[in-house]
């Protein structure tokens, strides 16, 4: 930390205060650590004596400065990517000081989605920790002129094993500084018996300033001269401003002007929506100003938007032919034949992100170059997209990453962030661009809303031997190509082409939908609209064959096998993870499924009148999960949650107690996406503002407790963030079904 | 001039009197920890002391904050942290940690009303306050530890 930098910021700031009409008579109540600050100091891992790889410096006096690359948004990416390379190197995490990384292709892929941190970070991270290891390690063998084969670390120390000499990490820092870094396949990694931290994990890093409101989140950036803004959308996807009053929000006190934003150029992809921003001296009189804009607006297009009558029309796309993305046998002449044939049709609405901190980004603009403070889960996408707005390099924005207050996949898509820099550019001054709720639920890059209809003709045990299953839903990739309307592989393979059931007969298929609001990615994505529809669907197969569910969806797994999915889905990118590393494993899928079930008493619980049990089980970014949801309704249908049991097996655990966390999380998501979470649009507006209509989960409606059971194992490490959302809709729906005997085909309750 | 007293210290302000108590928190002083979430006391994302109770700040004036004694997350401690912090942080409850600043103000005056809150009472005095993250289990155990209670 530099203090002189906080003492600058501090300064400005309270000369700050008096534009805004404040008179302080007080010293310092600016807080102690303001983290956009922090981050401008410069690198400390840059600058240290040693510093073999972009991730990871070593001082003179033994303090480590590690990297964390990719963003914290309360998934502990930022504590357990850097605890890999602590563990490796054998560093003492007490002595350990993070450093949160600009945006710069030099640390590679940045974009913290698709719960790949920890995936990419082993790899990465014992490579980095192995290799200053290794030369700290060389640097004391030179130093007592012995073998390094007669050397090895022992936590920030290393040891010469036959006269037990020592010397610590920082005594040798300066002499490693010399060596050269060593090749890859020099290095040697710790076996597991030696792991530290993986397995054991670490609490947050920043845990106590969390809890003392010390934290920096993107929403407290601040840097002297600044200004706040506040933007006033187009209502409807590709609107543009015909009129608007210049002169009435000036009669607001504290704005000083008004400032129109273009619209974008088709595709948006993360391109601001285009509108007027209201420059004020705080974010509140923003807000005042722009309800004085009476803008017009040209609507365009997407004003025919109505969610009534587009999902007719997904549903009836649903009910027709389309895409094949996946098949086994011949599904049509199985059907033929005959048999008992079950079909059902789902559906789910769009949904949004609905972070706590809304999105907020600062930007100053100064010759040609940009200097932005944001939360963001993806700051090279920050530069690249600020780039393109302004025309310059994108190596001339600099991207600081605050804390984020929740991402769930909104906040990699740095559209706010733009916004912020175009106003900077504008007025020559720094502008904070905050987003109030009601922007973010209005303008978000929704959850595809999706129907799916499923078709099963059943043996005389009750077991599928035909299965066909249709999905439509407007894709993610209408964001960034125009005209897109089937999903590709890679949204396909969100559990869509990759069941993990023994099938002779299989389709899977995509129809064609059209976006009218800018989709995107929610925590899980499309695995919570296909897991809903496909572990729904087995609960109606298994009770139409009067079995157990446990039992029948074990069979229907199958006996343990490895499944190449390329074979049958050629399209399936299995989330980017080799299938010689990552394959798919019935023998993993079975093991959640029964844990899950042995810890929650399946079967052997009594329940009472009104109460149910219900499990779903489901493989998502290269995780199995397996969930029994308890529930008990009341006679007006009020629902209340007592017990969740989750099974998980994510290969390689680094932080259980951060794995733990997510699941627990992961439940409550999955409560407001069943209770009540539905976005919709009229004439191509949103119709839902804040959370009295966008209600999320409160602590009366959640699960009383979720339990996680990590499975041990050895498998390379796969997603935690994600994986614990797609079982428990249909989990839960399932437990409704067996409590009451009503069936649940579409969510939210709310509006069934 | 509207007169403040915001953790002990006085402060005045001739701005817009309806601004508010959040904003002035944030914008105007820096004090950062309380935080903005839906402007409509919706969230509690905003909760202050006033006078010793849980208020939402984002739907509190600085006029109607004026005179009464205002204490934020900034200063819920004199001495290092509040037993409630304490147990915030055994039992490790944020995850992003947005609107832990909230809940523990809203916490910290549940307690003072119902030191041996039951689960009901926990219910009614934290449901105003969203986590987005779902962190509410560890929040119920945090507060049940502050109060002495087992789980």
């Amino acid at each position: 930390m530099s203090d002189n930098i906080l003492n600058v910021s501090r300064r400005g700031f309270l000369q700050g205060l008096v534009s805004a009409g404040a008179l302080v008579l007080s010293v310092r109540l600016v807080p102690e650590a303001l983290w956009a600050a922090d981050t401008a100091a410069g690198s400390h891992v840059d600058g240290a004596a040693f510093h073999p790889t972009v991730f990871v410096g070593i001082d003179s006096d033994g303090t480590v400065y590690l990297v964390a690359h990719r963003s914290e948004m309360g998934t502990s990416s930022r504590t357990s990517v850097p605890l890999i390379l602590a563990d490796e190197l054998d560093a003492d995490w007490k002595r350990v000081k993070l450093e949160q990384a600009i945006g710069d292709p030099k640390y590679g892929d940045q974009d913290t989605d698709g719960s790949h941190s920890v995936r990419d970070g082993f790899v990465t991270m014992r490579e980095a920790g192995a290799t200053a290891r290794l030369m700290l390690t060389q640097a004391a063998a030179q130093k007592w002129g012995v073998p390094v084969s007669e050397c090895e670390s022992d936590l920030h120390v290393i040891v010469h094993k036959p006269s037990k000499r020592k010397a610590g990490y920082g005594e040798l820092a300066s002499a490693a500084a010399k060596l050269p870094v060593p090749k890859k396949e020099d290095l040697t990694y710790k076996p597991k018996t030696k792991w530290r931290y993986i397995g054991k994990g670490a609490v947050s890093y920043d845990l106590q300033n969390l809890c003392t409101g010390k934290a920096g989140f993107g929403m407290d950036a601040h840097i002297p001269g600044m200004v706040y803004a506040s933007v006033e959308h187009p209502p409807v996807l590709g609107g543009k401003v015909k009129s608007y009053d210049e002169k009435a929000p000036l009669l607001v006190k504290g704005v000083k002007q008004t400032i129109p934003i273009k619209p974008f150029t088709p595709p948006h992809r993360f391109q601001p929506l285009g509108g007027v921003a209201v420059i004020a001296d705080n974010t509140w009189a923003a807000f005042q100003g722009r309800k004085k804009l009476n803008v017009a607006w040209d609507n365009g297009p997407n004003a025919s938007y109505n969610s009534d009558e587009y999902r007719k029309q997904l549903q009836e796309t649903a009910r027709k032919p389309a895409k094949v993305v996946r098949n086994i046998g011949d599904v049509d002449a199985a059907f033929a034949k005959g048999g008992k044939i079950m079909e059902a049709d789902y559906y789910l609405p769009h949904l949004a992100h609905a972070t706590m901190e809304p999105p907020v980004a600062l930007a100053d603009y100064k010759d040609g170059k940009v200097t932005v403070w944001t939360s963001t889960q993806n700051p090279q996408a920050v530069q690249e997209t600020i780039g393109e707005e302004l025309g310059i390099p994108k190596e001339n924005v600099t991207c600081h990453v605050a804390l984020l207050g929740g991402g769930f996949g909104r906040k990699s898509k740095p559209d706010y962030a733009a916004e912020a820099a175009i106003l900077s550019k504008a007025i020559g001054k720094p502008v904070k661009v905050v987003w109030s709720r009601e922007d973010d639920i209005k303008f978000g890059f929704y959850h595809s809303v999706s129907a799916m209809y499923l078709k099963a003709a059943l043996n005389e045990k009750g077991m599928p031997v035909a299965w066909l299953q249709r999905s439509v839903f407007p894709p993610i990739g209408s964001t960034f190509a125009l005209n897109t309307t089937y999903a590709d592989g890679g949204e396909m393979g969100l559990g869509w082409t990759d069941l993990p059931f023994d099938l002779p007969n299989h389709r899977a298929e995509n129809g064609s939908a059209e976006h009218h609001v800018r989709i995107g990615w929610l925590r899980s994505v499309a695995n919570i609209y296909h897991a809903f529809a496909v572990q729904s669907f087995v609960n109606e197969l298994a009770h139409e064959s009067g079995r157990d569910h446990v039992e029948y969806l074990l069979e229907l797994v199958g006996s343990p096998r490895i499944i190449d999915i390329k074979a049958t889905a050629p399209e399936n990118d299995n989330y980017g993870g080799a299938p010689a590393e990552y394959p798919l494993d019935t023998a993993r899928v079975r093991r959640v499924i029964e844990l899950a079930a042995e810890k929650s008493g399946w079967g052997k619980r009594k329940m009472a009148k009104g109460s149910g049990l219900g499990i779903a089980v489901h493989r998502s970014f290269l995780t199995y999960v397996a969930t029994v949801v308890e529930v008990e309704v009341d006679d007006k249908g009020d629902i209340k949650i007592p017990s969740v049991h989750t099974a998980v097996d994510a290969g390689i655990v680094v932080n259980p107690e951060g794995t733990r966390a997510q699941f627990e999380g992961a439940a409550v998501f999955g409560t407001s996406i069943v209770r009540s979470g539905a976005i919709t649009a009229k004439n191509g507006a949103i119709e839902q503002s804040n959370f009295n209509d966008y209600p999320v989960a409160r602590m009366n409606e959640a699960p009383y407790k979720t339990t996680v059971h990590i499975i041990d194992s050895d498998a390379p490490p796969a997603g935690v963030g994600e994986p614990g959302v797609p079982p428990f809709a249909p989990a839960i729906c399932n437990a409704i079904f067996a409590a009451t005997g009503k069936r649940i085909r579409e969510l939210p309750l709310s509006k069934a | 001039m509207i007169q403040l007293k915001v953790n002990g210290v006085e402060s005045s302000f001739d701005g817009d009197p309806n601004l508010p108590l959040l904003w002035y928190l944030r914008d105007v002083l820096g004090l950062t920890g309380t935080k903005f979430g839906c402007g409509m006391a919706l969230c509690g994302a905003c909760t202050v002391h006033q006078d010793g109770k849980a208020i939402r700040s984002c739907a509190t004036s600085v006029s109607a904050a004026s005179g009464k004694e205002i204490t934020t997350i900034e200063a819920i401690s004199k001495n290092g942290l509040h037993p409630v912090q304490q147990k915030w942080i055994e039992y490790n409850v944020p995850q992003c940690g947005y609107c832990q600043s909230g809940q523990i103000m809203q916490a910290i005056s549940l307690l003072k009303e119902k030191p041996k809150p039951s689960d009901e009472d926990i219910d009614g005095g934290m449901s105003g306050n969203i986590c987005r993250c779902g962190t509410y289990q560890r929040i119920r155990a945090a507060i049940k530890a502050a109060a002495g209670e087992k789980e």
